[in-house]
């Protein structure tokens, strides 16, 4: 179980993370919802350990990860995978490389079953026989994908996704959901997902969270979302440009 | 005088910072030669780009400088009647500081630059953070191949300068100053000792050493979008270049002062 505590975090001035607590339970599917720039990517990044919190806790089966050492921290990090907002693939490495680089650095396979792994994953995130292409000659959506096949190929536990579908078509959206739901249910993946598509957050969701001013301000399954009597909730799932979200 | 000190602050913390890198470039270094994992094949990838990408700017300021400097000093020698010194001044100038300094400038602005461009990419699109994540430190896969890379290859390439300096010097020498090539040569060898070679290469080696790591620093420090990947670049150079002149004096002091108490 994955356990965030009054976790606070400040860039100069700003206060981006103002005593955030959300738990997330093993083999969960937790969506966080909000508003572009309210902090929905830095939370994900405390809990992996990109980023160090002010202060606040978050506890990964028990232990504090924001007081784990390096050793302790890459120990969890082959536990967890995340597919970054852009992607974040390795420019000078083809796609292959890219989807085998933890395997190469962690594992001690030989390069054919890497490349078997490789290919599978890459079929999976429906892009066969794309291994030796660079990054620099994929679209927007066919790194993105590349990235979540980098994500899965060490089969972690924990997946963080920041925005997944973001640049992708609905067919290819649809897709990655159902691999998303897939892996969930093959291997039990605990997943958070930050997004703002609201269609592919109801499809993946066990719980959904509304993450607004630096804080949790709701979270429930799908039906209790959409049932919520908060104001914001109701704003943000019709998209209205009028609300309480806008007016603070 | 509040700005006095603010910069007086940037750049204790910016060699705070720096030192940092470099104490754990050494600690990731010798981990990884005692765990046999260090990334041979990266480091050789990083020196064949170092070696290749400056090779022709080296060559071409080695031949112009040892040139140069024939011309400047053989006239000069002629008049006093000292032409038989001219291959020797002129190859002591190259090896103790022509060579190291002009090499390093030219690797700085060729390769310190593209460290810095490279690594503030990676920083901006969040590759960097993906290696975290994928449980590998970024000092340990991007510093430490750059850094041995850029300190071995100096070493290698100052020697070319050495030697391609010569090069130019004696065809200078022989065709436009009148003094034979045998002169040239026996003048390098009587006043040329190897403390002198060895003192620049190890100046030189130092110097790759210090591209390296403000390469490294500005690309991992840089904020922004492609404007602050132009600015982590040509502060690397700007940084480098200056950082090697202030060194280059008190490496100079300490090489001169090791040669009088053991070598001489």
């Amino acid at each position: 179980m994955i356990i965030v505590s009054n976790l606070h975090k400040s860039f100069g001035p700003k206060a981006v993370l103002k005593g955030v607590n959300l738990k997330i339970y093993d083999g969960e599917s937790l969506v966080i919802l909000g508003p572009s720039g309210c902090g929905k990517s830095v939370l994900l990044k405390h809990i992996i350990g990109l980023m160090k919190p002010d202060s606040g806790q978050v506890l990964i089966d028990g232990e504090d990860v924001t007081m784990f050492d390096q050793k302790k921290m890459d120990a969890l990090r082959m536990r967890m995978g995340m597919l970054f907002q852009s992607a974040a693939l390795f420019d000078s490495l083809n796609v292959e490389q890219n989807v085998a680089f933890g395997l190469r650095r962690h594992t001690r396979l030989s390069n054919r079953a890497i490349h078997h792994i490789v290919s599978e994953k890459l079929e999976m995130v429906g892009l066969p026989g794309t291994n030796y292409l660079m990054p620099s000659e994929l679209s927007g959506g066919m790194r993105k994908r590349v990235g979540l096949a980098r994500a899965i190929a060490m089969e972690p536990e924990i997946i963080l996704y920041d925005e997944p579908t973001t640049g992708l078509d609905p067919i290819m959206t649809s897709a990655i959901d159902e691999l998303h739901l897939s892996l969930k249910e093959r291997l039990g993946v605990t997943s958070i997902v930050v997004t703002h598509d609201m269609n592919s957050a109801f499809r993946v969701c066990d719980r959904v969270a509304l993450h607004f001013g630096g804080q949790i301000v709701e979270i429930g399954t799908r039906e209790d979302m959409i049932n919520s009597p908060n104001p914001m909730v109701q704003q943000f799932i019709r998209g209205e440009a009028q609300g309480p979200m806008t007016q603070l | 005088m509040n700005l006095i000190r603010d910069y007086a602050g940037k750049f204790i913390d910016s060699m705070g910072r720096m030192s940092i890198l470099f104490m754990q470039t050494l600690y990731w270094t010798f981990h990884n030669l005692k765990s046999g994992k260090f990334d041979f094949k990266n480091l050789i990838e990083q020196m064949s780009r170092i070696g290749v990408d400056s090779l022709l700017m080296v060559v071409i300021t080695g031949v112009s400088t040892g040139a140069v400097l024939v011309v400047q000093i053989g006239y000069q020698f002629a008049q006093m009647g000292a032409q038989s010194y001219v291959g020797g001044v002129v190859s002591l100038a190259m090896a103790r500081e022509l060579a190291p300094i002009l090499t390093a400038i030219v690797v700085a602005g060729r390769v310190g630059s593209s460290i810095a461009a490279e690594i503030g990419t990676m920083k901006i699109t969040e590759q960097i953070d993906a290696l975290e994540t994928l449980a590998t430190n970024p000092v340990d896969y991007l510093v430490v191949p750059r850094f041995w890379g850029c300190t071995i290859m100096l070493f290698m390439l100052t020697v070319f300068t050495n030697v391609v300096g010569m090069i130019g010097g004696s065809i200078v020498a022989v065709y436009q100053i009148g003094l034979t090539f045998t002169s040239f040569v026996d003048s390098i060898l009587y006043m040329l000792l190897i403390q002198d070679l060895m003192g620049g290469l190890v100046k030189a080696s130092i110097f790759g050493a210090i591209i390296a790591v403000i390469g490294c620093y500005k690309g991992f420090s840089t904020v922004g979008g492609a404007e602050g990947v132009g600015k982590s670049t040509t502060d690397a150079v700007v940084v480098s270049i200056m950082m090697i002149l202030a060194v280059n004096y008190f490496l100079t002091v300490g090489i001169n002062n090791f040669n009088v108490a053991y070598l001489q």
